[in-house]
């Protein structure tokens, strides 16, 4: 019976963890003021933005190509990087903790600092409709 | 005397064995293949020494020019596991500092027929980068049977 709970919130922070590209673009974007709309354009820019921080990674391109719904390659290791964007890799922006862990290790190296949550959900605009 | 023996037979017979395979070790916290595997091979912990997966897990924020940080309660899990698992000997001499596997004198030995064609080619990128001639890199297989280099390179037996 001590393991009910335990496995029971397990099963519960599983259950949670699973979101759409959507929710979390939303969840992003609730942390804005009134009227906020994650733009997929703003994000576009940004994600294209060279940023000069990291030699080897000046953009996110540098990693992700230009195409982010094609594979990508990381750019010291050289290993294979599955595509960004949803419409390629289901497995995209479905995971809040994943999702805010590569922001907050990428946005260091590429950008030079934290990204906001306003970035954050042009950013996964911008991934949902690339084709 | 016989006990010498023994080791040194057990030696020779599983020395070849342990370089064709090194699958990752069954007790990797779940974490480990997941942070130590998305930005390259999530290595076999046998190739460094326990010192040097100190040094490498103790600056994540500076991770061979990128940031690999990770929160704690991930990351102790998994320096754990690596020094628990970690090599010795011949094996890991020579990694440097930072300690980097590819550096070791064994690494070195073990790839000294590989043209330089192939390190600079492509799709290989970096040493660190296995599966580009190991294809079954991922499931701890470095058999010199599945060797495929880039550009067509054969790898000659000895």
């Amino acid at each position: 019976m001590k393991h009910v709970i335990p496995l029971a919130l397990l099963a519960t922070c599983g259950f949670a963890a699973a979101e759409t590209p959507r929710q979390i673009a939303d969840g992003y974007a609730a942390t804005q003021a009134a009227g906020f709309q994650p733009s997929a354009q703003r994000g576009g820019e940004f994600y294209s933005r060279k940023f000069g921080v990291s030699e080897k990674m000046p953009a996110c391109a540098a990693c992700h190509t230009e195409q982010p719904a094609q594979s990508g390659r990381h750019a010291i290791t050289g290993k294979d990087i599955k595509p960004l964007a949803p419409v390629a890799n289901a497995d995209r922006f479905t995971d809040p903790a994943k999702v805010e862990k590569w922001f907050t290790r990428n946005c260091k190296e590429v950008v030079g600092r934290e990204c906001s949550t306003a970035e954050k959900a042009d950013f996964v605009a911008f991934l949902m409709e690339k084709r | 005397m016989q006990r010498t023996l023994a080791l040194v037979a057990m030696g020779l017979i599983s020395f070849p064995a342990l370089a064709d395979r090194m699958p990752i070790p069954a007790d990797a916290p779940p974490a480990f293949k997941a942070e130590c595997g998305s930005c390259h091979l999530a290595f076999p912990p046998a190739l460094l020494s326990a010192d040097d997966w100190r040094r490498v897990m103790g600056g994540l924020d500076k991770h061979y020019g990128d940031n690999a940080t990770l929160d704690e309660k991930t990351r102790r899990p998994i320096e754990d596991f690596l020094i628990r698992n970690a090599g010795s000997g011949r094996r890991t001499m020579g990694a440097g500092v930072p300690p980097r596997l590819t550096f070791t004198d064994w690494f070195r030995h073990k790839h000294d027929e590989v043209p330089a064609a192939v390190w600079k080619d492509k799709q290989v990128g970096s040493a660190a980068n296995c599966a580009a001639c190991h294809p079954r890199a991922e499931a701890g297989s470095f058999s010199e049977r599945e060797i495929r280099m880039p550009g067509g390179y054969r790898h000659e037996h000895d």
